[in-house]
C-alpha cells in the first residue's frame, strides 16, 4: 500500500509519461540546441543612427566632396572645346546647297567647307568628334539590328540574324554587315585645315587610328576568313542598302582597318545612349612640346556632305576637344560634387544643432532607467 | 474520392427523406444507403432473411499523396498557376513569347522556371515521403482468418468483412469492430496517442454474445451481420447493430463507439484480439480526419496584396502612359521611320493590334515592378524563420520535454499584431493538475493531511475535521459518499510491471499500479479518497474493489456506466453491493445536480460550494440513489432500448440518463484545487502592458473562474467589475443592464479619452466584465421582432472595448467561436489571438486569427488544430512580444523594401522611354534585369528578414509597451508605403538623371573614346544595386557575421559577375552588347566619382529623415534603442 500510494504521487505529475514510453531519451531530442545561431544570441555590431553618429560623417563628406567638386570643376573649365554646327539649316551657311539638293542617288559627292577661328590654341592632344543630334540610335528597332555573330566573322555571314530585318537581305543576297546601324553608318568625311597668316591651307593630319575600343577592335569584331582576302570573304553577301562601296572597301589603305575591323565602323556600331550624342572621328595627335596641336587662328573645315539628317530634324556637328583625366568638358559632375559636398555640410550644422537641443534631453531622460 | 463525395451526398439525402417518411416505411432499414451492411467472414446470412444489397467498398489502401506519376506535372503545374502572382508572370512570359518585346522571354523565364521548379520539387518530395509511407502501411502484413486459419495478407488487401487478428502492440489496419479478445472478460486496452494524443489507455469492448470466440476456428464460426452508419469523420461517434445467427435465429445487439477499434489506435496490454472490419482505406475515421484546415492569411499579406494591385496600377498606367507618349511622337512619320531605321512589311501591315502589342510590350518591360522573387523570399522568410521559435531554448519545458510546435508558418508575423487574447481557463492558465483539497458530506468538512507519508490512518485520524465530530447516522453517510467517490468514476487501474530488479525488491514483489484517466479531477478525487482511507483497487469482470479503512475489501458489481458528457455535466453509476443493494452513484456540477436533488442538507452543501468557488476550487456534488429490483429493471429496459437504436442514439440516451438520474439524495461535494500556472499572472500584466486585452473563456462556474482572474492579475483590486449574468438579467431586462452598464462604460470613458491616449492609463479605474454563456446567447440571438436586438451586440462591444478585461464563464465550446468571431467582426477588425489546450478550446482556435494550442493533458486536439503550439501559457510572452515584434518588424521591412527596391529598379527603365523615343527600349542587359530580383539584392534582405533585432530581445520582454509601437500594422501603413515608394522614385530620380547629365554630350574616358548605350545603363545599373544594398545596410540594427558576408558578399558578386559577364565572348548568346562594357567602365576615373556621388546623394535623405525623426519625434523604441545604447557606452566606459 504504501509503495502504490508512493507511486502514484509521483505519477500525478507525469501523466503525458504515463504509458511508460516517452522516456528521457524523447526528452533529450526534443531539447532545442543552445547554441548562439539558434537562440539568436549571435554576437553582433548594433549600429544606431543619430545625430550624434551622423553628423561626424556629414562634416566628413562635406569636406571630401566640396574640393573634389571644385577641382572637377577647375579641370572642365580648363579644357578647350570647340563646336561647329554644319548641318546647313539657314540659308547663310555653306552647307545649306547640299543639304537641300540631298538625294541618295547623287553619284558625284557634294562638298562643301566651313570656316571657323579657334580664340585659344589647343595645347595638348586634341579630339575630334561628329555629333549628331534627335538621332536615335538608342531605339529598339535600331539598337537590336544587327548580328554581332557575323561581326565576329561567325558563321552567320551569309545568314544573317532575324534582326537584322529589313536590312538583312537585298535582292536575295545577304547584306554584310547586316542591320539598320550598319546601313546609317555615318559617311560624312571630315577634313581639317589651318589657315596660316598667309592665307595658306595646311591640312591637319588626321589619325584615325585609337577611336575604337581596344577589345571592340580586337575580339569583338572579326573579319572572316581572317584579314587575308577580303573580296573573297565577302564573297555572296551584298553591301548595305545605303552604302556607296562594300565593307570591304571602307580602307583600301589599311587591311587592318578594312572590314568589319575598321575603326569608324566600330565606333558606329556601338550606339549611343541619348539621342544627341556625339562619337569620336580623329586625333591630331600633338607634335612637340613647344607648339600648340592647334594654334589659335583660322581654320577650314572641308566636308563630303553625304549624310542626310534633316528629314528628321537632325543636327550634325564637328566637335573639337582636348581631354583632361576627366574626360571631356562636363561642368556638371564638378557643380554636383559641390552641391552635394555642400548641403552635406549643411545638414552637418542643422544636425549639430538639433543634436545639442534634442538628443541630449532624450538621452538625460532615458539614461536612469 | 468523388466517388466519396457522391456517395456521401446520396446518404445525406436519404437520411432526410428517413425523417420526412411515416415510420412503416423503415421496415426495411437494413436496405438505406446510408447504412452498411458487413458480412463477417464474407458469410451470406441464412436464406429467409432479408435480402441484402451486395455493397462495394474500397479496398484497404490509405492514398495520403496527391499525384501519381502520371499526373504529377499537369497537376502540379496546375495547382501552382492557380496561385495569381504565378499565373500573372505566366502570362507575362506567355506575352513575351508570342509578341515582339523588348526584353527576352528568359528574363521573366528563368525565374518563374526557377520559382515553379523548386516548389514542385519540394511539393514532389513531400508526395514521394507520403508515397513511401503509404507503401508501407500499405504492405504492412496483417492476420486475417480465414476458414480457420491465420493468413498474412497485404494491409491494402483487407477488405470489409474481414475477421483480422491483432496482437499487442501492433495497431489496426482499418475501423474494426471488436469481436473477442484473449481476455475473457472481452476488454481490451488501446492507445490512440497517434489519433488524439491521448497517451491514456481506453478499455474497448467486445460484443457480448461473440467474447466467447476467441480462437481462429471458433471465430470464423460466427454466423453474423453488422449493420452501421456510413464512415463519418467524428473519432467518437458510431452507431451500428450486429445482428448473430445463432440456431437461425437473429439476436441483435447494438454497438456503440466502445466496440470501434479506429485505425491508428494501438492495442496495449492485451494478447490479441480478433476484430471485423468495417471501415476501410480512405473511409476510416482516420483518414476522413485528414481534412486540411482553412488557410488563415496574415494582415501583412493583406497589406501586401493592396500594395500589389497598387503597383499593377502603377504598372498598368505606366504602360499607357507609354503607349499614348509614343503614339504622340511618333506622329512625325520622319520621327515614326527616320531612313535609318525602317519597318519591316510585316510590322508596316499590322496597324490594329501595334497599339495594344505595344502596350502589352511596355508591360513587359515594366512588369519587374511586380517582381517574382518577392513571393519566393516572403515563403522562405516564413518557412525559414519559423524555425527560431521551434529552436528556442527558453520556450522549451523541462517537465514535459516539449517545445514549441510551428504548425503554419503563415502567420509568424500575425503574432506581432495581437490585439485581443482569448484565453481557456482550466489547462490554460491553470496547470490542469488536480488537487483534492477538501470534501464537504453533510456540512462536514473533511481535509486531508497536506503531508501525506504514505501512511492510511485508520479512523478520523487521517483528516481534519473542521467541525465536530459526527454522529452515527452520520458516519453511515460519511462511508457511503466515500465510496460513491471510488466508484463513481472511470478511472482505470494502471499496473506497472516493473521488470528494474531493485524497484521490484523496495515494493516486495507487489507490482505497482497508479490511476490513469482521461479526466484529472477523477484521478485527484480517486486519490483523495486514498488518503481519507478508501482505495479503489481494480474493476474486475465487473466486480469493483475497494480496500476500506478496515482493510478489508469490498466488492460491487458495476451494472451500468452513465457516461459523463458535457451537457449533462454529469456522470453515474448503477452498483449492487455485496448484500445485493442496488445504487445509483452521481456526481456532477453543482448546476446540474441540485435541481435533482429531493433531499440531503442541501443548505450546508450549497454554502460550501459557493464558499469553495470563490477561493477558486473546483467543486463537484456527490448524491445517491438507492434503487429498488424493479427500478432497476425499469432503468435497464430504458438503457437498452436507447442503446439498440441506430438512430438518433445519444438523443434517446440522454433522454434514458435524464429519467434515470433523479430523485437524488445529496450526499456531500469535493474540492479540487487547480493551481494557476507558473507566470500566468505575469504574463497576463506583461500582455496587458503591450496594450493587448485579456479575455478568459472558461466553462467553470463564475465564482471560481473569477477567482482564477483575481489571482491571475487579469482583474486587480481596483478594477470595478462589470455583471452581466443571468442573475442579473433576471432582476432587468438585458435591455436595461446593456444600456446602464454601456452608461457607466461611457460617462468614464469619454472623461478618459486624453489620457488612455497619451499612453498608460495607470491610475484610472478600469473595467471588468464578467459575463455567462446564457446572457451572451441572449445578446448574440439575431433578429427579434424588436430592431433593439440588432443593437444588443453594438452596445456588447462597446462595453467590451472599453474594459480591459472580460470574463466569459459557463461558455460552450461553440460560443466560445462565436466570441472571437463577434470581436473579429466588429468595425476595428481587431487581430484575435486565440489560446487553449483542451477539445473545447479547437473551434476558437480555428476561428481566431492565430490559434495557439497549450500541450496540456487534455489530449492534443488543440495542439493538432492550431497555428503554434507551445508547453506553458508563460511561454505565450515571449511568443509574442519577442517573436511576435520580431517577425513583424522583419516581414515588414522586407516587405517595404521589395516594393522600394524595384522602384528603384525599374522607374530609371521608365525614365529612360523618354529618350529613346518610347521604343521599349531597356536600360539595362538581360542579365542584370533578370539577376537583380534573384542573385543580386536577394539575399541581404532574406537574411535581414531573417535575424534583424532592431532591439535587444531582453527589453522587448522587460519592456512589453514596445509592443504598441507596431500595433495596429504601424509598419505598413499608407503613409510608411508611400513614404518608401517616394524614396524610391526619388533615388531612380537621381541615378537615371545623374548618369543622363553624365552622359550628356560629353566624353567620359581619359582616351577621348566613346560609351554606348550599354554602358550608360550599367552605370545606372551599378549605382542602383550599390543604392539599394546600402539601404538595406543602414536600416539593419544588427550585424552579424552573416549579415556582412551576405550584404558585403552580395556586392562582390555584382562585380565579379559584372567583370565575368563581360570578359568573354559568350558563344551561347546571339548578341555580345556587353562585352567590355563594365570593364570600360571602371577604367573611367569620372564613372567612379559619379558613382559614389550618385551613391551618396541617394542615401542622403532616408538618412536625414531617419536622424530627424529620431531625435524630434522619437517612437519609444527609438528611445530605447538610443538609451540602451548609451548605457552601454557608459558601462563600457565604467569598466575602463
Amino acid at each position: 500500500m504504501m509503495a502504490s500510494s508512493y507511486n502514484a504521487k509521483e505519477e500525478d505529475g507525469h501523466p503525458s509519461g504515463a504509458s511508460g514510453h516517452g522516456g528521457p531519451g524523447v526528452v533529450k531530442s526534443k531539447k532545442p540546441d543552445n547554441t548562439a545561431f539558434k537562440q539568436q544570441r549571435l554576437p553582433a555590431w548594433q549600429p544606431i543612427l543619430t545625430a550624434g553618429t551622423v553628423l561626424p560623417a556629414f562634416f566628413v563628406i562635406g569636406l571630401i566632396f566640396i574640393p573634389i567638386g571644385i577641382g572637377l570643376y577647375v579641370t572642365s573649365n580648363n579644357i578647350k572645346e570647340f563646336e561647329i554646327d554644319y548641318t546647313g539649316v539657314n540659308m547663310d551657311s555653306p552647307c545649306y546647297t547640299c543639304a537641300k539638293n540631298f538625294s541618295w542617288n547623287n553619284t558625284t559627292p557634294c562638298t562643301c567647307s566651313v570656316d571657323f577661328t579657334l580664340k585659344q590654341p589647343f595645347e595638348s592632344n586634341v579630339f575630334m568628334y561628329y555629333g549628331l543630334s534627335n538621332f536615335y540610335q538608342n531605339h529598339r528597332r535600331y539598337v537590336k539590328s544587327r548580328d554581332d555573330s557575323q561581326l565576329n566573322g561567325g558563321r552567320s555571314l551569309t545568314d544573317p540574324s532575324k534582326e537584322c530585318e529589313p536590312y538583312r537581305k537585298n535582292d536575295e543576297l545577304p547584306i554584310a554587315p547586316c542591320g539598320a546601324i550598319a546601313n546609317s553608318l555615318f559617311n560624312d568625311t571630315l577634313e581639317l585645315f589651318h589657315i596660316d597668316s598667309n592665307g595658306s591651307r595646311n591640312a591637319i593630319p588626321l589619325v584615325k587610328k585609337g577611336i575604337a575600343w581596344w577589345t571592340d577592335k580586337h575580339v569583338k569584331f572579326r573579319n572572316p576568313g581572317g584579314n587575308s582576302n577580303l573580296t573573297q570573304a565577302f564573297l555572296g553577301t551584298t553591301k548595305p542598302v545605303n552604302w556607296r562601296k562594300p565593307v570591304y572597301e571602307l580602307d583600301p589603305s589599311d587591311p587592318e582597318n578594312n572590314g568589319f575591323i575598321n575603326e569608324d565602323f566600330i565606333v558606329w556600331m556601338r550606339t549611343a545612349a541619348l539621342p544627341t550624342f556625339r562619337k569620336l572621328y580623329r586625333i591630331i595627335q600633338k607634335k612637340s612640346s613647344t607648339t600648340p596641336t592647334l594654334p589659335s587662328g583660322k581654320y577650314t573645315l572641308d566636308i563630303i556632305y553625304n549624310y542626310p539628317v534633316l528629314s528628321f530634324d537632325g543636327r550634325k556637328r564637328m566637335i573639337l576637344s582636348t581631354i583632361s583625366w576627366m574626360g571631356g568638358k562636363n561642368p556638371f559632375l564638378g557643380i554636383a560634387y559641390i552641391t552635394v559636398g555642400s548641403i552635406c555640410f549643411f545638414l552637418g550644422v542643422v544636425l549639430l544643432i538639433i543634436h545639442h537641443k534634442y538628443d541630449t534631453r532624450n538621452n538625460s531622460a532615458d539614461i536612469p532607467n | 474520392l468523388s466517388q466519396l463525395i457522391l456517395r456521401s451526398q446520396y446518404s445525406r439525402y436519404h437520411i432526410l427523406f428517413q425523417e420526412i417518411l411515416p415510420s412503416h416505411f423503415c421496415v426495411g432499414e437494413e436496405n438505406w444507403v446510408d447504412s452498411r451492411t458487413i458480412y463477417i467472414g464474407h458469410k451470406e446470412p441464412p436464406p429467409g432473411t432479408e435480402a441484402f444489397i451486395q455493397q462495394r467498398f474500397p479496398d484497404n489502401r490509405i492514398v495520403s499523396s496527391k499525384y501519381t506519376f502520371w499526373n504529377f506535372i499537369p497537376k502540379n503545374m496546375f495547382e501552382q498557376f492557380r496561385r495569381v502572382a504565378n499565373f500573372y508572370f505566366l502570362i507575362i512570359f506567355l506575352v513575351q513569347l508570342i509578341i515582339d518585346t523588348p526584353t527576352s522571354p528568359i528574363t521573366s523565364g528563368l525565374p518563374l522556371f526557377f520559382v515553379i521548379t523548386v516548389t514542385a520539387i519540394k511539393q514532389g518530395y513531400e508526395d514521394w515521403l507520403r508515397h513511401k509511407a503509404d507503401n508501407a502501411v500499405n504492405k504492412c502484413p496483417v492476420h486475417v482468418v480465414q476458414h480457420g486459419k491465420v493468413v498474412r495478407k497485404q494491409s491494402r488487401k483487407l477488405r470489409v468483412g474481414d475477421v483480422v487478428l491483432v496482437k499487442e502492440d501492433e495497431s489496426f489496419p482499418c475501423d474494426l469492430i471488436l469481436l473477442s479478445s484473449s481476455r475473457d472478460d472481452g476488454t481490451c486496452y488501446v492507445t490512440t496517442a497517434s489519433l488524439d494524443g491521448e497517451s491514456s489507455h481506453k478499455t474497448y469492448y467486445a460484443v457480448q454474445d461473440t467474447k466467447a470466440y476467441n480462437e481462429e476456428k471458433e471465430v470464423d464460426s460466427i454466423h453474423a451481420t453488422i449493420e452501421c452508419e456510413q464512415p463519418q469523420p467524428d473519432l467518437y461517434k458510431f452507431v451500428g447493430r450486429i445482428s448473430i445467427y445463432m440456431d437461425n435465429e437473429p439476436v441483435a445487439r447494438p454497438l456503440g463507439s466502445e466496440n470501434l477499434l479506429l485505425r491508428g489506435a494501438t492495442l496495449k496490454n492485451t494478447e490479441y484480439i480478433f476484430a471485423v472490419a468495417i471501415y476501410t482505406g480512405m473511409e476510416t475515421k482516420m483518414a476522413l480526419n485528414y481534412q486540411s484546415k482553412s488557410q488563415k492569411r496574415s494582415a501583412v499579406e493583406k497589406s501586401m496584396n493592396a500594395y500589389l494591385v497598387v503597383y499593377l496600377c502603377i504598372l498598368i498606367s505606366k504602360a499607357v502612359i507609354n503607349t499614348v507618349l509614343k503614339y504622340a511622337w511618333q506622329a512625325d512619320p520622319n520621327r515614326d521611320e527616320p531612313w535609318y531605321n525602317e519597318r519591316t512589311e510585316v510590322e508596316r501591315q499590322r496597324h490594329l493590334i501595334r497599339a495594344f502589342t505595344d502596350f502589352l510590350a511596355f508591360m513587359v518591360l515594366f512588369n519587374y515592378i511586380i517582381p517574382v522573387s518577392m513571393y519566393v523570399t516572403v515563403e522562405m522568410q516564413k518557412f525559414l524563420g519559423s524555425y527560431f521559435i521551434m529552436w528556442d531554448d527558453e520556450m522549451f519545458d523541462e517537465e514535459l520535454g516539449e517545445r514549441a510546435v510551428v504548425n503554419t508558418s503563415d502567420l509568424n508575423e500575425e503574432l506581432g499584431q495581437v490585439e485581443y487574447v482569448f484565453t481557456d481557463k482550466t489547462g490554460t492558465l491553470t496547470e490542469n493538475n488536480m488537487e483534492f483539497i477538501e470534501c464537504c458530506v453533510d456540512g462536514h468538512v473533511y481535509v486531508p493531511h497536506a503531508i501525506c507519508n504514505g501512511q492510511v490512518m485508520p479512523g478520523a485520524a487521517g483528516m481534519d475535521m473542521i467541525d465536530t465530530s459526527p454522529g452515527p447516522k452520520a458516519r453511515e453517510h460519511e462511508e457511503l459518499f466515500f465510496r460513491a467517490l471510488c466508484l463513481c468514476h472511470t478511472v482505470q487501474v494502471k499496473e506497472e510491471e516493473t521488470v528494474d530488479g531493485i524497484k521490484h525488491g523496495i515494493h516486495q514483489g507487489k507490482s505497482t499500479s497508479f490511476y490513469i484517466s482521461s479526466s484529472p479531477d477523477e484521478v485527484a478525487l480517486v486519490e483523495g479518497m486514498k488518503r481519507l482511507g478508501f482505495t479503489y483497487l481494480r474493476l474486475k469482470d465487473s466486480q469493483m474493489e475497494i480496500l476500506n479503512r478496515e482493510d478489508e475489501i469490498e466488492r460491487f458489481e458495476l451494472l451500468e456506466v452513465l457516461t459523463f458528457d458535457s451537457v449533462r455535466r454529469r456522470m453515474s453509476v448503477i452498483v449492487r453491493a455485496n448484500t445485493g443493494e442496488l445504487y445509483l452513484f452521481c456526481k456532477g456540477a453543482d448546476s446540474s445536480i441540485f435541481p435533482r436533488v429531493v433531499s440531503g442538507k442541501v443548505d450546508q452543501i450549497r454554502a460550501r460550494v459557493e464558499h469553495n468557488a470563490v477561493e477558486g476550487l473546483r467543486t463537484l456534488c456527490v448524491a445517491y440513489r438507492p434503487l429498488s429490483p424493479e427500478q432497476y429493471q425499469e432503468v435497464c429496459h430504458l438503457l437498452s432500448s436507447a442503446k439498440l437504436a441506430l438512430q438518433d442514439r445519444d438523443k434517446r440516451l440522454a433522454e434514458a440518463y435524464d429519467l434515470i438520474e433523479k430523485d437524488l439524495i445529496l450526499l456531500g461535494a469535493t474540492a479540487v484545487e487547480d493551481r494557476l500556472q507558473e507566470k500566468a499572472a505575469d504574463t497576463i500584466e506583461s500582455l496587458h502592458k503591450a496594450g493587448m486585452k485579456v479575455w478568459v473563456l472558461t466553462g467553470d462556474k463564475m465564482e471560481t473562474a473569477a477567482a482564477t482572474c483575481y489571482a491571475s492579475k487579469l482583474f486587480r483590486r481596483n478594477t470595478q467589475i462589470l455583471e452581466l449574468t443571468t442573475k442579473r438579467t433576471e432582476e432587468q431586462s438585458l435591455h436595461d443592464v446593456l444600456f446602464d452598464l454601456s452608461r457607466t462604460v461611457l460617462r468614464q470613458h469619454g472623461g478618459m479619452t486624453r489620457d488612455t491616449f497619451s499612453g498608460l492609463s495607470g491610475d484610472c479605474t478600469d473595467y471588468g466584465l464578467i459575463i455567462d454563456g446564457a446572457t451572451l446567447s441572449a445578446v448574440m440571438r439575431p433578429g427579434q421582432e424588436d430592431s433593439n436586438s440588432g443593437n444588443y451586440k453594438e452596445i456588447f462591444l462597446e462595453i467590451c472595448r472599453n474594459c480591459s478585461a472580460v470574463l466569459c464563464c459557463r461558455m460552450a465550446p461553440l460560443q466560445k467561436a462565436q466570441i472571437v468571431k463577434l470581436i473579429k467582426a466588429s468595425k476595428e477588425h481587431p487581430i484575435t489571438l486565440a489560446i487553449g489546450d483542451g477539445a473545447n478550446d479547437v473551434s476558437m482556435i480555428l476561428e481566431a486569427h492565430v490559434g495557439i494550442g497549450i500541450m496540456g493533458k487534455e489530449g492534443r486536439q488543440a495542439v493538432r488544430n492550431s497555428d503554434y503550439a507551445i508547453p506553458k501559457f508563460k511561454h505565450l510572452k515571449k511568443m509574442l512580444l519577442v517573436h511576435g515584434h520580431y517577425y513583424y518588424i522583419r516581414i515588414s521591412e522586407l516587405v517595404q523594401y521589395f516594393f522600394y527596391k524595384n522602384v528603384c529598379f525599374i522607374f530609371p527603365q521608365f525614365l529612360y522611354q523618354f529618350f529613346c523615343g518610347f521604343s521599349q527600349q531597356p536600360l539595362y542587359d538581360t542579365a542584370y534585369l533578370t539577376l537583380y530580383n534573384i542573385s543580386f539584392t536577394s539575399l541581404p534582405i532574406l537574411l535581414y528578414s531573417l535575424i534583424e533585432q532592431h532591439i535587444n530581445m531582453d527589453i522587448l520582454k522587460k519592456d512589453p509597451s514596445l509592443y504598441r509601437d507596431i500595433a495596429k500594422n504601424s509598419l505598413l501603413r499608407w503613409p510608411s508605403f508611400i513614404y518608401w515608394t517616394v524614396l524610391g522614385v526619388y533615388d531612380a530620380i537621381v541615378m537615371f538623371f545623374g548618369a543622363y547629365f553624365l552622359f550628356d554630350n560629353t566624353t567620359f574616358t581619359s582616351n577621348g573614346q566613346m560609351f554606348g548605350n550599354w554602358t550608360f545603363g550599367t552605370l545606372v545599373f551599378t549605382v542602383l544595386v550599390f543604392t539599394v544594398t546600402f539601404k538595406l545596410a543602414l536600416d539593419t540594427h544588427y550585424w552579424t557575421w552573416i549579415n556582412h558576408f551576405v550584404i558585403w558578399g552580395s556586392l562582390i558578386f555584382f562585380v565579379v559577375f559584372s567583370l565575368l559577364w563581360g570578359g568573354i565572348i559568350w558563344p551561347f548568346l546571339n548578341y555580345q552588347r556587353m562585352y567590355y562594357v563594365f570593364m570600360q567602365m571602371l577604367s573611367s576615373g569620372p564613372a567612379w566619382l559619379s558613382i559614389i556621388l550618385l551613391i551618396t546623394a541617394s542615401l542622403l535623405p532616408d538618412v536625414v529623415k531617419k536622424v530627424i525623426w529620431r531625435a524630434l519625434w522619437p517612437t519609444t523604441t527609438e528611445r530605447i534603442q538610443v538609451g540602451s545604447h548609451m548605457y552601454e557606452i557608459k558601462e563600457l566606459a565604467r569598466q575602463y
